[in-house]
C-alpha cells in the first residue's frame, strides 16, 4: 500500500521561506501572488492488510515523527 | 560534579561543553553516544550544539526519538538538572520537554555572531549567579533559532516565569532590532515549569574564557553549584 503524508504549516506559524518564494516569483514576473506557503511531501510504502489499519498506523507515525503538530498539519492519503 | 554530555552523529559542541565543565569546575564528564541506553549517575546532562542526523526531517527531531534521548526524558521528569545548547534546545522542544518549536531564522540565514541576553529569570538552577536583568554577551551560530509557540502557550510560559532569556540591545531594551532570528519577544532561553531543564540558543559553552572575548556565558554553570552544595 502507498501512502502519501502531506505536512502543512498551521496558519499563524511565520513561513519565511514562503515569503522568500514569493518574493521570488514576483521578481520572475508572475502577479496577484498573496501568499505562498511551503509545507512537506513524505510518501511511504507498508504492508498492512486494509487501508483503515494503515492509516491508523501513519497517522501514529505523524503524531510521533513526522510532524510537530505545534506547528504544522498533516494529511494523509492512501492509495 | 558530574555530567553527561551526549553526542549524536552531527553534535559539534559536545567537547567545546565537556572543555567549559573541566575547566571552571574540574567535572567529571562522561561522553555517552547516541546509541547507548543508559546515562551515568550525574549532576548534570548536556544536550550539545550541532546539527545531530544532519537536521533531516525537523531540526533535533531524530535525535529525539532515539534511544539515548529515552533516558534523558526519564532523568528530565524525576529532575536532573538538563541543558540544552542550541541543537539540544531543539532537541528537548522535539521531546516536549519545553514548549513550543525553533523554526526558520525570520531571514533566512545562518547567524553566527555574538548578542546580547537579558536575564529574565535569575531564580533558575543555571542562572542564579546572573543578577536580575542582568546583561550579557553571548554568541549565538544557527539557521532555525526562531522560537515560535501558539499565544495560549507564551502566555502560560510568560505567567511561569519560564522565559530566562531575551535577545537585547546592549542596553538591555528588547527590541526588534536586536531580536537576530524572528523570535516571539526575542525568546533566547525557555526553562521547564519544575525548573530542572533549560533550553537556550545562545552557546554559554562558548563564553566562559577570556579567550572567547566573553566569559559571560560562565555562570549557567557555575549557578549549578549553588544547588550542588546546597
Amino acid at each position: 500500500m502507498k501512502a502519501k503524508i502531506f505536512i502543512t504549516l498551521k496558519e499563524g506559524v511565520l513561513d519565511p521561506q514562503g515569503k522568500a518564494i514569493a518574493q521570488s516569483l514576483n521578481n520572475l514576473g508572475f502577479t496577484g501572488i498573496n501568499d505562498v506557503r511551503q509545507g512537506r511531501l513524505i510518501e511511504i510504502e507498508i504492508d498492512k492488510d486494509n487501508k483503515p489499519s494503515a492509516f491508523k498506523e501513519i497517522d501514529q507515525m505523524c503524531q510521533k515523527l513526522l510532524a510537530n503538530t505545534v506547528i504544522e498539519n498533516y494529511k494523509i492519503e492512501i492509495t | 560534579m558530574k555530567a553527561a554530555v551526549i553526542i549524536f552523529p552531527g553534535s559539534n559542541c559536545d567537547n567545546d561543553a565537556k572543555s567549559a565543565l573541566e575547566k571552571l569546575f574540574n567535572a567529571e564528564v562522561s561522553m555517552v553516544w547516541h546509541t547507548d541506553t543508559s546515562i551515568p549517575k550525574v549532576d548534570l546532562v548536556i544536550l550539545p550544539g550541532g546539527f545531530s542526523y544532519g537536521d533531516y526531517l525537523r531540526p533535533g527531531s531524530i535525535a529525539s526519538k532515539s534511544k539515548i534521548v529515552e533516558d534523558v526524558i526519564n532523568k528530565g521528569k524525576k529532575g536532573t538538572p538538563i541543558l540544552g545548547i542550541c541543537n539540544g534546545f531543539q532537541i528537548l522542544t522535539e521531546t516536549k520537554l519545553l514548549p513550543g518549536v525553533l523554526i526558520r531564522n525570520s531571514n533566512l540565514k545562518f547567524i553566527c555572531e555574538n548578542t546580547f541576553l537579558k536575564v529574565e529569570n535569575n531564580s533558575s538552577i543555571f542562572t542564579s549567579r546572573y543578577k536580575y536583568n542582568e546583561i550579557i554577551n553571548i554568541p549565538i551560530a544557527h539557521h532555525d533559532g526562531n522560537y515560535f509557540a501558539d499565544e495560549n502557550t507564551i502566555k502560560k510560559i510568560e505567567d511561569s516565569n519560564m522565559i530566562v532569556f531575551k535577545y537585547c540591545e546592549k542596553n538591555g531594551s528588547i527590541s526588534k532590532n536586536s531580536n537576530p532570528n524572528g523570535s516571539i519577544k526575542n525568546i533566547a532561553g525557555v526553562i521547564n515549569k519544575s525548573g530542572n531543564i533549560l533550553g537556550m540558543m545562545p552557546h554559554p559553552e562558548r563564553a566562559y574564557d577570556k579567550l572567547f572575548g566573553t566569559v559571560d556565558g560562565s555562570k549557567v554553570f557555575t549557578s549549578l553549584l549553588d544547588k550542588l552544595l546546597r
